[in-house]
C-alpha cells in the first residue's frame, strides 16, 4: 500500500481555493441578523450620554436633579458616581519606549478634552426617555483654550493638555539606517514633498453597541457587544471591574463591520458596564450616527515631510521622512495610538532596495477625539509617501515610473530580506506582481491612449503603487507591550453523532466571511460537505481562547488552527473507524462523509456510524478503545514577527481641469496573500479595502474648526464613497505560500486600503503633470486640484 | 382626533424612537389640514414625503408638537395640462414627475433636473411641493420653478392665493408660505416651440445636494439663468444673461462668465469656499451656454 500524504489541498472534493456561497449570507440579507440592538432582555434599560460640546472645558458643576425626575429615568450618573466601580486605564504599550498618556475614566472628571467626550449618562426605560432627560442635565462649563492641531500642541511653550505629563508629546521615534547624508550628497536628483492626510473615521454600518447584563445574585456579567476581540474585552473587564474570571462572559453575535473601530476600549462602553453593575439591570447602548462621529476612534491625521535621493540611472539612493501626527487627548487603550505612526516609520520605503533610510516620528496630544488603529493602520500613508516620492523621482530623471519601480523593488530571489527599519520579509513577489500588473492593465496601451486623448484636451492619469501589508502578527505586536491581547488562536472541532461537524473558533465574524473560510478548511480536511459544518464564533464561554479579528490574521492564524484541529480530529476518527472495521487507520480515508478505503475509494461506513458508535454504542467497540471525537489545536506565529504580503495597485482616471473633478475609470490590484482559501472572499476583501482607500483619497475628512469643533459629523456632510463614484476593480493574484504553516495563508484584509490612495494620488498627479501642477493633500478635493492648477 | 404618538408607538418602537414626542394626524381632506393648521400654527408641521422632515425630527433640529400627514389627500397629486400651464400637484413624487411624458415634453428643464435629486428610494417618497416648501438653497426644483416663472398655489382656511416663484423664495429655508398655509399645486408655463433647456449640476457624489448647479431656459422672451447652491436661495443671474441677450457666441460667453461676479457672491460651505463656487458657476455657465448654442 502506498503511503498517502495527508494533504487536503489536492483532494478532488477540497473546498480550498474555491469560491463557495457564504452560509450566513442568506440570513443576513434577509434582515435576520442578530445585532446588539436586536437583543431584548427583560427589565432592559437604555443608556444615553451627555457629551462635551466643547473641545476643552472645565466641568465646574453638574446638576442632574431635574433629569433624574424625568419619566422613565432610572439613574443619572457622572464620573463621581462610577469612581469606585471602574478603575482608570492608561493607553500605553511598554515596548514603545518613552510612550506616555494620562489616566482615562468612563466619564470625564473635572475636565473634558474633546468635543464628544462623555460627561454624564442616563439610564432609562427607553432610549427616547434617556435622550429627553439629557436635555435636563445642567452643566456649568468653563471653556479652556483648545489645542486642535498637532503643530500647536508641540509648539514651544504650548500648555500641556495633561499637567502631569509635562508636555504634549505622547511618543517619538527615530530611525537612521545606512548613510543617508552621503546618499543625498551624491544624488543626481533629490525630490521633496510634504504630504498631508486628513483625519477620517471608520463609519461602520452597525454602530458601536453594547449590552451589559449583570446578575447581582451570582455576580455574573454577560456582555453582548459588537466587538472584534471578545476575549480581549473580557480581560479588560477583569482588569477594571471587581469581577472574577469565572463570572464574565462576552458574546458577539452578528457584527456589522468593524474596520478596527471595534477593538478599542471606549469610555461610554465602560460606563454602560458600570451602570449595569450599579443598577443590577441589563443596560444597552447603541451609538447613534451623530455620536459615532465624535466618539468612535478617528484615524490618520498625519503630515509627512519626505525626501528621496535618486541617481540618473534610476537607483533610489535614500529616503528620509518626518511624520507628525495628532492623536487626541488620550492614547487609546489597550492598543495605544502610537502604532499608526510607528508603522509609518517601519513601512515607508521598505519594499525598495535602498539601505539608506531616516525617519522621525512625533505623536502629539490634542483636543480632538482619540485617534487609533483603523483598517490598514499607517499603510496608506507609508505607501502614498513612498510611491508619491517614486513618481516625483521618475519625473525628475525623466524615467518611466514603472521602470523606476522595476529597477528598485526588492528582487524576488533576494529573500529573506531585512528592511533598513528592521522589518523581516520571509518571501515576497514584488517584481512578478509588477510585471503581472503591467500586463493586466496593458500599461503601454494605456500610455498610448493617454497621449492620444491629451492631444484632444482630455486629461487622464495613470498611477501605480507597490505596497506591503503587515499580517498575522505575533505577540511582538501587543503582547510584549503588556496589552491583554492574544496573538494566538484556537479551534475545537467535534464530530456529532449524525456525522456533521461543529467547530468553535476564536477568530470572529464581522461580515467578512470568517465562518465560511473556517468551514471550507474544516470540511476539506474532514471530507464532509460544507453544509455539514457548523462554525461557532464570538463567545468567550464557547470557543477556545484567542485574539479575534484584527491585523489581517483570521485566515493565516485562525485558519491554520482550524486546519490542525481538523487534522487531529480526522486522525481520531480514522483510529476509531479502524477499530470498528478492524483495519489499519492508515488504510482508511474520509470522503464525502464516508469512511472509505484509501486505496480504492470504496465506501465502508458513514461518518454517522462512527459518531453513533463513539457516543452511544461504546459496548460494541474493542476493549480499551476510547473514542476522542473532539480535537483542539492552537496556532501562534513564531518564525517571523509578521507575515508580510505584497502587491501593486493601479488607477486610471480622468481629470476635469475646469472643475477639478476626478472620475475614476478603472482600478487594478495584483496581490499575493499566499494560499487563498476562498478567492471570492479574498477579492471582496480587496475591493472593500480599495473602496475605503478611495474614500480616504478623494472624499473622507473630519473637518474641524480652530475651536476643535467637528463641522461635518453627519452622513450628509461627511462623504463616504458611494457605488456610483467607484470604478470597476479588477483583482489578480499571485500565491507565494507562507512558510512555517501548512495552510500557507497570509492576510488580505488591509491590502486594498493600503495601496489605493497612493495609486489615485499618483494618477491625479500624472494627469496634472503636463500642466505643471501637483497635489499632495488628501482627500484630494476639487478645490485642492483647482488651487494646484492656479485656477482659484 | 389627535393621537399622542408616543403612546401608540411605544409598543412597537420602544427604544428606537429618536424624535421628540409629537402627535400625529392623518388628514383625509384639505379642510382637515386647514383646521389643524389654523389651530396649532407654528406648533404643527405638514408631513409630505418626510425625506427632509423626518431626518430633522430624528436629529431633533425641529420639534413640532403635531405632524399633519397629507399623504392620503388624493387631490394633491397628479400632473395635467391646463391650457398654457402644466399643473403639478404638490404631493406628486419626484419619481412620478421624472417618469411623466407630459413633464418631459412641456417642462423639459424639470425632466432633466429630477435625476439629480437624491437617490431612487428618496425620489419615490419626496414630493414636488415638499421640496419647494423646504426651500433648500442647494435643491434642484426651487431653481427650476424660478427659471420657469412657475406659480405656486397656496391655500388655507382663509382662502387661496397664487404666488409667483420669484416672490416665493425669501431667504435660507424661508418662503412666502404662512404658518397656516399648504402648497396645493404648482403651475408651470408650458414650454413653447423652440425652447431650449439645459440643466447642469456639480455634486461631489451622485445624488448629493449640489455644490453648484444651473437651471437654464432659453425662450423667445429671453434667457433665464438660475443658479443654486450659491446663496441662501436660488439666484437669478441677470447680468450674465444680459451679456448673452444678443445671442450666444464664444466672446459673449466669456463676458457672461465675467459678469457672473455681479450676480453671485456665494458663501462658502463645507465642500467649497465662495471663490471655488464662483469659479464652478462660471464653468457651468460656459457649459450650459455652449449646450444651448448647440441645441
Ligand atoms: C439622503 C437625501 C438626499 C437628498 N438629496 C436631495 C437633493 O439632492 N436635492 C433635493 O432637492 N433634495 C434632496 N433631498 C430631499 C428630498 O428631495 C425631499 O424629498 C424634499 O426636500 C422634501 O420633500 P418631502 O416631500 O420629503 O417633504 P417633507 O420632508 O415631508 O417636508 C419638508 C418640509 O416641507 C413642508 N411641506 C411639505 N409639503 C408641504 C406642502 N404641500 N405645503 C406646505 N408645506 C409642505 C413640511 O412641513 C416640512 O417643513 C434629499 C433627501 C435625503 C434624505
Amino acid at each position: 500500500m502506498s503511503e498517502r500524504p495527508l494533504s487536503f489541498l489536492d483532494r478532488p472534493n477540497s473546498y480550498i481555493g474555491k469560491s463557495v456561497p457564504r452560509p450566513n449570507a442568506q440570513r443576513l440579507l434577509q434582515g435576520r441578523g442578530v445585532f446588539v440592538d436586536d437583543i431584548r432582555l427583560p427589565r432592559l434599560l437604555h443608556a444615553a450620554f451627555l457629551r462635551s460640546p466643547y473641545a476643552h472645558a472645565r466641568i465646574k458643576h453638574i446638576d442632574t436633579a431635574a433629569a433624574s425626575r424625568r419619566p422613565g429615568v432610572v439613574r443619572v450618573v457622572t464620573a463621581a458616581d462610577l469612581a469606585g466601580l471602574c478603575t482608570p486605564w492608561v493607553g500605553v504599550l511598554t515596548h514603545l519606549k518613552g510612550m506616555k498618556s494620562a489616566p482615562q475614566h468612563p466619564l470625564a472628571r473635572d475636565r473634558a478634552c474633546w468635543q464628544g467626550e462623555p460627561v454624564a449618562a442616563v439610564a432609562a426605560e427607553s432610549r427616547a426617555e434617556a435622550e429627553d432627560a439629557l436635555a435636563e442635565i445642567a452643566v456649568e462649563w468653563e471653556e479652556l483654550p483648545p489645542l486642535a492641531s498637532a503643530e500647536a500642541a508641540l509648539a514651544p511653550g504650548a500648555r500641556a493638555i495633561h499637567d502631569t505629563l509635562g508636555d504634549n508629546l505622547a511618543f517619538a521615534r527615530a530611525v537612521d539606517a545606512g548613510a543617508v547624508d552621503d546618499a543625498f550628497a551624491r544624488a543626481d536628483a533629490v525630490v521633496a514633498e510634504t504630504f498631508t492626510f486628513a483625519r477620517h473615521t471608520g463609519v461602520c454600518p452597525e454602530p458601536r453597541s453594547i449590552l451589559a447584563e449583570f446578575d447581582p445574585g451570582d455576580r455574573r456579567l454577560t456582555l453582548y457587544c459588537s466587538s472584534q476581540a471578545p476575549h480581549m474585552m473580557k480581560e479588560i473587564v477583569l482588569r477594571h471591574f471587581p469581577l472574577a474570571e469565572t463570572d464574565v462572559r462576552v458574546v458577539c453575535r452578528d457584527v456589522g463591520g468593524s474596520y478596527g473601530v471595534k477593538i478599542h476600549v471606549y469610555p461610554d462602553e465602560m460606563a454602560v458596564i458600570a451602570l449595569a453593575l450599579l443598577l443590577g439591570r441589563p443596560v444597552k447602548f447603541v451609538a447613534d450616527r451623530l455620536e459615532s462621529f465624535v466618539s468612535d476612534i478617528h484615524a490618520r491625521e498625519h503630515r509627512v515631510a519626505a525626501r528621496m535621493a535618486v541617481s540618473r540611472t534610476g537607483e533610489i539612493l535614500a529616503i528620509a521622512i518626518d511624520d507628525l501626527t495628532g492623536i487626541g487627548p488620550y492614547s487609546t487603550y489597550p492598543r495605544s495610538s502610537a502604532v499608526e505612526g510607528n508603522q509609518i516609520v517601519g513601512l515607508t520605503g521598505s519594499w525598495y532596495r535602498s539601505a539608506n533610510y531616516r525617519a522621525r516620528l512625533r505623536v502629539a496630544f490634542q483636543t480632538k477625539p482619540p485617534m487609533s488603529q483603523y483598517r490598514a493602520v499607517g499603510h496608506p500613508i507609508a505607501c502614498a509617501v513612498t510611491e508619491g516620492l517614486v513618481d516625483l523621482a521618475a519625473r525628475a530623471i525623466a524615467m518611466d515610473p514603472a521602470e523606476l519601480r522595476r529597477r528598485n523593488l526588492i528582487a524576488d530571489e533576494a529573500y529573506p530580506w531585512k528592511s533598513p527599519a528592521g522589518l523581516l520579509f520571509e518571501k515576497l513577489s514584488h517584481q512578478r506582481a509588477l510585471e503581472r500588473m503591467l500586463e493586466l492593465m496593458d500599461y503601454e496601451g494605456l500610455r498610448r491612449e493617454q497621449r492620444d486623448l491629451r492631444a484632444k484636451g482630455i486629461h487622464r492619469g495613470i498611477g501605480l503603487a507597490s505596497f506591503v501589508e503587515i499580517t498575522n502578527p505575533g505577540p511582538a505586536f501587543y503582547g510584549v507591550g503588556g496589552a491583554p491581547i492574544s496573538a494566538q488562536d484556537g479551534c475545537s472541532v467535534r464530530l456529532e453523532p449524525g456525522g456533521s461537524v461543529t467547530c468553535a473558533i476564536s477568530v470572529t465574524e464581522q461580515g467578512q466571511g470568517t465562518e465560511t473560510m473556517v468551514a471550507q478548511i474544516v470540511a476539506s480536511v474532514l471530507g464532509v460537505a460544507l453544509a455539514r459544518v457548523r462554525v461557532v464564533t464570538g463567545d468567550t464561554e464557547r470557543t477556545p481562547y484567542g485574539g479575534g479579528t484584527w491585523a489581517s490574521r483570521g485566515t493565516g492564524i485562525g485558519g491554520e488552527a482550524a486546519l490542525q484541529a481538523a487534522k487531529a480530529l480526522r486522525a481520531n476518527i480514522l483510529d476509531l473507524a479502524g477499530a470498528m472495521l478492524q483495519a489499519a487507520p492508515g488504510d482508511l480515508d474520509i470522503a464525502e462523509g464516508w469512511i472509505v478505503d484509501a486505496e480504492t475509494g470504496a465506501r465502508r461506513i458513514g461518518l454517522e456510524e462512527v459518531g453513533r458508535a463513539g457516543y452511544f454504542r461504546g459496548d460494541t467497540l474493542p476493549p480499551l478503545t476510547q473514542p476522542e471525537l473532539m480535537a483542539t489545536r492552537h496556532h501562534q506565529p513564531r518564525d517571523y514577527p509578521f507575515a508580510f504580503t505584497n502587491g501593486v495597485q493601479a488607477s486610471w482616471l480622468e481629470l476635469d481641469i475646469e472643475t477639478g473633478f476626478v472620475r475614476l475609470l478603472k482600478h487594478w490590484v495584483v496581490e499575493d496573500c499566499g494560499r487563498m482559501v476562498s478567492p471570492l472572499l479574498v477579492d471582496e476583501q480587496i475591493r472593500g479595502g480599495v473602496v475605503q482607500g478611495l474614500g480616504a483619497a478623494l472624499f473622507e475628512e473630519c473637518l474641524y474648526d480652530a475651536a476643535g469643533q467637528l463641522r461635518n459629523g453627519t452622513l450628509a456632510d461627511y462623504l463616504v464613497p458611494m457605488a456610483a463614484e467607484m470604478p470597476d476593480i479588477e483583482v489578480a493574484h499571485l500565491e507565494t505560500p507562507l512558510a512555517g504553516t501548512e495552510l500557507g495563508a497570509k492576510g488580505i484584509g488591509e491590502a486594498g486600503t493600503a495601496g489605493a490612495p497612493a495609486a489615485v494620488m499618483n494618477a491625479i498627479n500624472d494627469a496634472l503633470a503636463p500642466l505643471g501642477a501637483r497635489v499632495s493633500e488628501q482627500p484630494i478635493t476639487p478645490a485642492r486640484i483647482l488651487r494646484a492648477l492656479g485656477r482659484l | 382626533m389627535l393621537t399622542p404618538a408616543r403612546e401608540t408607538r411605544r409598543a412597537r418602537w420602544e427604544d428606537v424612537l429618536k424624535a421628540p414626542s409629537f402627535a400625529y394626524l392623518r388628514a383625509s381632506s384639505l379642510a382637515q389640514v386647514f383646521d389643524a393648521l389654523a389651530e396649532h400654527g407654528e406648533d404643527a408641521r405638514i408631513l409630505a414625503g418626510g425625506q427632509s422632515l423626518v431626518p430633522a425630527l430624528n436629529m431633533r433640529l425641529s420639534e413640532p408638537r403635531l405632524l399633519i400627514d397629507i399623504n392620503p389627500i388624493a387631490a394633491l397629486t397628479g400632473i395635467e395640462r391646463r391650457g398654457g400651464m402644466l399643473r403639478i400637484g404638490a404631493l406628486t413624487r419626484h419619481s412620478e414627475v421624472g417618469a411623466s411624458p407630459l413633464v418631459a415634453r412641456l417642462a423639459p428643464l424639470i425632466h432633466q433636473a429630477i435625476p439629480h435629486i437624491a437617490h431612487p428610494a428618496i425620489r419615490n417618497r419626496g414630493t414636488f411641493g415638499g421640496s419647494l416648501a423646504q426651500a433648500d438653497p442647494a435643491a434642484e426644483l426651487p431653481a427650476c420653478v424660478l427659471a420657469l416663472d412657475a406659480v405656486l398655489h397656496l391655500a388655507s382656511r382663509r382662502g387661496e392665493r397664487a404666488v409667483s416663484a420669484r416672490d416665493f423664495f425669501r431667504a435660507l429655508y424661508e418662503t412666502a408660505l404662512a404658518p397656516d398655509e399648504v402648497i396645493t399645486a404648482i403651475d408651470v408655463p408650458v414650454a413653447p416651440q423652440g425652447t431650449r433647456s439645459v440643466f447642469v449640476e456639480l455634486a461631489r457624489r451622485r445624488g448629493d445636494y449640489a455644490l453648484v448647479g444651473l437651471a437654464a431656459e432659453a425662450r423667445e422672451v429671453g434667457l433665464r439663468l438660475v443658479f443654486f447652491g450659491v446663496g441662501n436661495k436660488p439666484v437669478e443671474a441677470g447680468a450674465a444673461s444680459a451679456a448673452l441677450a444678443a445671442g450666444i457666441t464664444a466672446e459673449r460667453i466669456a463676458a457672461a462668465q465675467a459678469a457672473l461676479a455681479r450676480d453671485l457672491d456665494p458663501p462658502g460651505d463645507l465642500q467649497a469656499d465662495g471663490a471655488t463656487k464662483l469659479h464652478l458657476a462660471r464653468v457651468l455657465l460656459g457649459r450650459a451656454a455652449r449646450a444651448l448654442m448647440a441645441a
